[in-house]
């Protein structure tokens, strides 16, 4: 009592909390969590909002519009078969390339390979990569990665025409740089969630194979990979994700050309570059079946993603349990 | 290394021998050793080859853009077809308006987002579907952003816009900085926040005067990086603030319900063209959207790096 009557002694700014404290704590508390509810209704939202405007879109052209390989607006004949073949066909091969790129860069920035200083060097050469805006990248595609192979690419050609890969020449834009611009900008994020799951596993672990003799890449590919290998796997899978999604680079340097090709120098289209190219200019049929196209984007992107996702939980659960 | 008695010709290297233990002297010529070497150096090349990209950007971006970046280009308005000169003053201003527009939006929001998840209630079902829900829109495609905005936005006003743009960056922004600035509130030390509420703090005071101060350092580093991300964004933005040779504020006008110019929409617009001018100003216009994102971006690391 004595104290009580003392932190309310006139000139002490101690006190306990008011009743407008109270109501502050209450309506903040509220506030927070409707922020934690915002961000699931903003999900349905644009799940729901792109959902009921593809609706006419889904109602007249169904299945056929997936499987179709016309696209006519005069005619109001619309197919993205081939934009969903570009679309995985240059992020498999963005994949290929980024991804080996970024497992090794991973590996090279864990492993005590270099001198804590140089590390940094390269990991902010790999952050600065995430960094540049991919419309810049598109830039720098057109006046510098397609000149560049080019030439090759036309040797290839005329050597190895033949070879179904090879079957064109590139003219310009096309497949190849497309895939080599986009395999550049998701090599930061297979970097980055590769090094994170390496850092993952005990030193310990590295310590006894050293320990029993193993040289430092027999230490890394029989022990450190596979032990890392799930969380490994996600950040690909999550490279994936971003790969099928990007929308600039591929718009400025695929060529948008609806065909279904396996050529590596032929123009080709990804959903993401004809949302991109179309929306614009659109009238209210192609809106709706833009619309349609945004929606299978959206659903492919989703199942890539929440899978990365469970895959590196699972991964980090596993890490835990050891 | 010292390892006394290794690889000596003493009576122990004999007993060795006569007992089968190989030598333990490494041998550098071995096929595992060999094997070994090869592989540290390809990791070397392929280390370089992966800086190649950011060495070639950034010298494409220093020569080209540099030659043609002066106070014209920084100040002017788009030129047509055929003209000479010209810049893009209202690109600059319009990207960095509807950035801001989107920080507003997003960071109120998010850090809300993130107090909830950090300290409320980190292990509700409602915090674990929001975290869910957050690293779902992380992946969610820049262009679906501008697709929703469009739905949403645009065919409910009317018309494109600087608040439709700002809208979609926003979208963009909000799971990275609910996410960082989760992060940053997690850091903070469980004993501090003991202390306060030891001396009777409320929960929401707790969250005002210790965890939100102690982390500010890491929410600034989360909206930064977002800031940065946002600003280089051009898919979100081309069906929802399209484009416009005009400035957004002229005079005592502001013409803030129409089509508004952005620095990323005009280097894709202008990198189509067939004239050089125009190709010269997409340059220009690269190296300063890349130094305005490599500013925020090396800021937020300072930033980051200070708490420390």
């Amino acid at each position: 009592v004595i104290a009580l009557e003392d932190a309310r002694a006139p000139g002490s700014i101690a006190g306990p909390p008011s009743g407008w404290d109270y109501l502050a704590d209450r309506v903040f508390r509220r506030l927070a969590q409707a922020g934690a509810w915002l961000i699931l209704l903003l999900l349905a939202f644009i799940l729901w909002e792109i959902g009921a405007k593809a609706g006419p879109g889904i109602r007249d052209y169904g299945l056929s519009f997936l499987t179709s390989t016309t696209w006519d607006v005069g005619r109001e004949q619309f197919g993205i078969l081939p934009a969903i073949w570009g679309t995985l066909y240059s992020s498999i091969l963005a994949l290929v390339i980024g991804g080996f790129f970024g497992v090794v860069m991973a590996i090279f920035l864990t492993q005590d390979f270099l001198p804590p200083r140089l590390a940094q060097v390269f990991r902010t050469t790999v952050e600065l990569l995430a960094a540049i805006p991919s419309v810049v990248y598109g830039l720098w595609g057109i006046f510098v990665v397609v000149p560049a192979i080019r030439p090759l690419a036309n040797w290839l050609h005329e050597v190895l025409g033949w070879v179904p890969f090879f079957g064109t020449t590139l003219s310009g834009p096309g497949l190849l740089p497309a895939a080599v611009v986009l395999a550049i900008m998701i090599l930061p994020t297979v970097a980055a969630v590769s090094q994170d799951a390496l850092r993952l596993v005990p030193y310990r672990v590295k310590e006894a194979a050293y320990g029993m003799g193993a040289t430092r890449w027999e230490a890394i590919l029989k022990v450190m990979l596979p032990s890392a290998a799930t969380g490994v796997f996600g950040a690909l899978v999550l490279g994936f994700g971003r790969a099928l999604g990007e929308t600039m680079a591929l718009a400025m340097l695929i060529g948008n050309s609806n065909q279904l090709t396996l050529s590596l120098f032929s123009p080709a289209n990804t959903l993401a570059a004809l949302l991109a190219l179309n929306f614009p200019e659109a009238g209210r049929r192609e809106t709706e079946v833009l619309m349609y196209a945004a929606l299978v984007l959206l659903a492919i992107t989703l199942v890539v993603n929440v899978a990365g996702e469970a895959i590196m939980a699972y991964a980090s659960r596993q890490v835990g349990r050891k | 290394v010292n390892r006394p008695g290794i690889g000596l010709a003493d009576p122990d290297a004999m007993n060795r021998a006569a007992v089968g233990v190989p030598s333990l002297r490494r041998s550098p010529l071995e096929a595992r050793a060999l094997r070994n070497t090869l592989l540290t150096l390809g990791a070397w090349v392929a280390a370089i080859i992966a800086g190649v990209p950011l060495v070639s950007v950034l010298y494409m971006l220093i020569v080209r853009g540099g030659s043609r970046l002066n106070w014209e280009a920084l100040t002017e308005l788009p030129p047509a077809g055929f003209e000479m000169g010209g810049g893009f003053g209202n690109a600059i201003v319009g990207t960095l308006v509807m950035v801001g527009m989107a920080a507003l939006i997003s960071v109120p929001l998010g850090v809300l987002c993130a107090v909830f998840l950090a300290e409320l209630g980190p292990d509700k079902k409602l915090a674990n579907a929001a975290r869910f829900g957050a690293k779902t829109l992380t992946g969610l495609p820049s262009i679906l952003a501008g697709v929703f905005v469009y739905a949403a936005v645009v065919l409910v006003t009317g018309t494109y816009s600087a608040p439709a743009g700002g809208i979609a960056l926003a979208v963009l922004m909000l799971p990275t900085v609910v996410l960082t600035a989760e992060e940053a509130m997690k850091m903070v030390p469980r004993i501090t926040k003991d202390a306060a509420y030891g001396m009777g703090c409320t929960r929401s005071q707790v969250i005002w005067k210790v965890v939100l101060p102690t982390a500010l350092p890491g929410i600034l580093t989360g909206v930064m990086l977002a800031v940065a991300r946002a600003a280089g964004e051009t898919a979100p933005l081309l069906f929802t603030a399209l484009f416009s040779s005009y400035w957004l504020i002229d005079g005592s006008q502001v013409a803030l319900m129409a089509p508004t110019a952005s620095l990323a929409v005009l280097i894709y617009n202008f990198s189509g063209m067939p004239f050089e001018n125009q190709i010269e100003l997409a340059w220009a216009a690269s190296l300063v959207l890349v130094m305005i994102v490599l500013i925020v971006n090396v800021t937020s690391r300072l930033i980051g790096q200070r708490k420390v």
